[in-house]
């Protein structure tokens, strides 16, 4: 039936006509993500933290103090206690005499770079190893397998001591480090995943038009991970940067003069008494930051698939539907830097 | 017998973990660019003195044999001697281990009742004010990292305490035998420490199993006999809940027992944990290895009784 060009024009004049649209399921991620107000304020606050590391040697310039210049004068009284917040040192001063607001947004560029290079390190090992575990199966499966459970078992926390020392310390380091740790657990859900993908149909049918291990595991399987890792990704950055504090913390991290905030917290160990700002503003800026990457990182888990429970919401009634648990929090690996300290 | 032989296996297995730990650990600090000798001679030492120092340690033989020596020890229970102190490692592990088990019992304690108690609460209580406030609790133990907590611990409660002469809450460690509360008080600070970040996995833990297991066929079943919520809550639901919990536990515990290093550094509480970090900077290498060792044992036991514990809280685990 076709309609004639004054039935199309009262149409057009009448509004756009609604159209349905597919969409795909990055899209509906978006979507829900957007509305999770939770997530958009930790993205935002994420956001703002990276805006502050990238103009850190503005806010040295403006405060016309360096991360690492000492000022004897103005920031030390002479009792040797630190000059408290105030115009010429807008968080204070330490027990040197430097500007501890500008050392924290020196040491958010260095937590923040540790973070995301070492998640990136961890994803590609461990979805590198866990694919070909789950993929491959019989002897490489086996042998993946028990490299992974013995990496997830060791006393972690003295060998990371051990290598950091063995090593000598420094960035790269520490960076190894943490990557080292952190690639099993990535692997490990990663190869359940992948065991579960390859017995479906669609990987069948890839098999029965000649497609190859390789063609089958970046095309067929390896989109169908992307959701999973992407979650585990973005949790594993605020372990990441725990993980440094702690390193630098202990005196086997970033070493001084240059500012993390685990080396800083650790001089403000000697002075809290004196100068409450010297330990409380490194904390809260740790803090902010590693809550504002697990609530978006549960935030994208929430709006990858909203049947899974959240790690901090209130939607557990969802988990009584028992369907599919794609990802629950029993997968996560324990994050590295939390136990055993 | 099956019991047994489950057993003996487990054993063998952790034999062999411990095997290959050792060596693990014993390579690592042979590919060291760390030198003890010239660590322990002094300023300007003649090529001489390092190399008497490096016959007296026994670092001139070839790796292979140095390690034959090692293993043989260590089938004696010898963990070898102090390249520093010259005491020996058996001897500084034992005067280390109080305060460590301390740290990890009433840490333990602490964590189980406060995770367990809000995990079972805010599973049976969804979107009250108490599920509120734990699941609250939970997202800022998982966020702190350990040594923020044990400093503002020691800001917020410890300074002001003892500036207002108020003197229980104390740093640093004290045994019992000379006063339970005096080691209480030095203890109390520690103890929450490890439980304000351990607690959350708990609380996440039980929660999750204990809906699970809420929404299975045999917790309708006591319910349909006529069952109290109650007794069906916590012999039936509760029960089969703990098994990850009492995983977890293993894990947990088998890691402090070989050493809290961060709540010991940071309350000056001396043990294991803190041995490890100042032998490690001292390049000592026995006393590193020698805990590395017990920290690995502490785990590989911890792993066989928790899946002992298995069978005995939940039923349908079958042992093999």
């Amino acid at each position: 039936m076709s309609i004639t060009g004054l039935e199309f024009q009262a149409r057009a004049a009448a509004g756009p006509v609604p159209t349905i649209e597919g969409r795909s399921q990055w899209q509906l991620t978006w979507r829900r993500l957007r509305q999770d107000k939770v997530a958009v304020a930790s993205g935002i606050v994420i956001l703002v933290i990276v805006a502050l590391a990238i103009a850190a040697p503005l806010f040295a310039k403006i405060t016309g103090h360096g991360p690492t210049q000492i000022f004897q004068n103005t920031g030390i009284s002479a009792d040797g206690i630190p000059t408290g917040p105030g115009h010429t040192f807008w968080l204070g001063a330490d027990e040197q005499g430097r500007d501890l607001f500008v050392r924290i947004l020196y040491g958010a560029r260095i937590s923040l770079f540790v973070g995301v290079a070492t998640t990136a390190i961890a994803t590609i090992a461990g979805v590198t190893v866990g694919l070909a575990a789950g993929y491959f199966g019989g002897w490489i499966d086996a042998l993946l397998a028990r490299v992974i459970d013995a990496v997830l078992a060791f006393p972690y926390i003295v060998l990371a001591l051990a290598l950091a020392v063995v090593i000598g310390p420094s960035l790269p380091m520490v960076i190894g480090v943490i990557s080292f740790f952190s690639w099993a657990g990535i692997s490990r859900i990663v190869r359940g995943q992948t065991l579960s993908i390859k017995e479906k149909e669609y990987i069948e049918a890839a098999r029965s038009i000649g497609a190859g291990p390789w063609r089958i595991m970046t095309v067929d399987i390896l989109p169908n991970l992307l959701a999973p890792v992407l979650v585990l990704a973005t949790l594993s950055i605020p372990a990441a940067i725990v993980f440094e504090a702690t390193l630098s913390f202990l005196g086997l991290g970033v070493q001084p003069p240059t500012a993390s905030w685990g080396n800083i917290l650790a001089g403000a160990q000697n002075y809290y008494t004196v100068a409450w700002w010297y330990l409380v503003f490194p904390a809260v800026a740790l803090f902010i930051t590693t809550l504002a990457f697990n609530l978006l990182g549960d935030g994208i888990r929430d709006a990858m698939d909203p049947r899974t429970e959240r790690l901090f919401g209130a939607r557990r009634e969802q988990r009584r539907l028992r369907g599919l648990r794609p990802l629950s929090e029993a997968d996560i690996p324990a994050l590295p830097g939390k136990t055993g300290a | 017998m099956a019991f047994a032989s489950f057993v003996i296996r487990r054993l063998l297995l952790g034999v062999v973990v411990m095997w290959v730990v050792s060596v693990a650990t014993f390579l690592l600090f042979f590919v060291a660019p760390q030198d003890p000798a010239r660590l322990l001679a002094g300023k300007n030492p003649s090529a001489q003195e390092i190399a008497n120092i490096n016959r007296r340690l026994g670092l001139d033989q070839p790796i292979l044999v140095q390690y034959w020596h090692y293993l043989i020890r260590l089938l004696h229970f010898n963990l070898g001697t102090s390249y520093f102190t010259g005491t020996s490692v058996n001897t500084i592990l034992k005067e280390d281990l109080p305060p460590t088990l301390s740290v990890m019992a009433g840490g333990a304690v602490l964590w189980l009742i406060v995770g367990i108690g809000a995990g079972v609460l805010s599973a049976t209580r969804a979107r009250s004010l108490v599920d509120r406030i734990s699941t609250t609790g939970v997202l800022i133990g998982i966020t702190f990292p350990t040594f923020v907590v044990g400093l503002l611990l020691l800001f917020l409660v410890f300074k002001p305490l003892n500036q207002a002469g108020f003197h229980w809450i104390q740093t640093g460690y004290e045994g019992p035998s000379q006063s339970i509360v005096g080691w209480a008080g030095h203890m109390i600070l520690p103890w929450i420490t490890i439980a304000a970040v351990s607690a959350a996995t708990y609380t996440r833990l039980t929660r999750g199993a204990l809906l699970d297991a809420l929404g299975e066929d045999y917790v309708r079943t006591a319910r349909a006999k006529g069952l109290s919520e109650r007794r069906v809550l916590y012999r039936h639901a509760v029960r089969a809940a703990l098994t990850p919990v009492v995983s977890q536990l293993g894990v947990d515990i088998g890691t402090l027992a070989g050493g809290a290093v961060v709540t010991e550094t940071v309350f000056g509480l001396g043990g294991i944990g803190q041995q490890s970090l100042t032998s490690i900077l001292n390049g000592d290498t026995p006393v590193v290895l020698g805990i590395v060792l017990v920290a690995a044992l502490f785990v590989v036991v911890a792993n066989i009784v928790v899946d002992i514990a298995y069978s005995v809280l939940d039923p349908r685990v079958k042992l093999s």
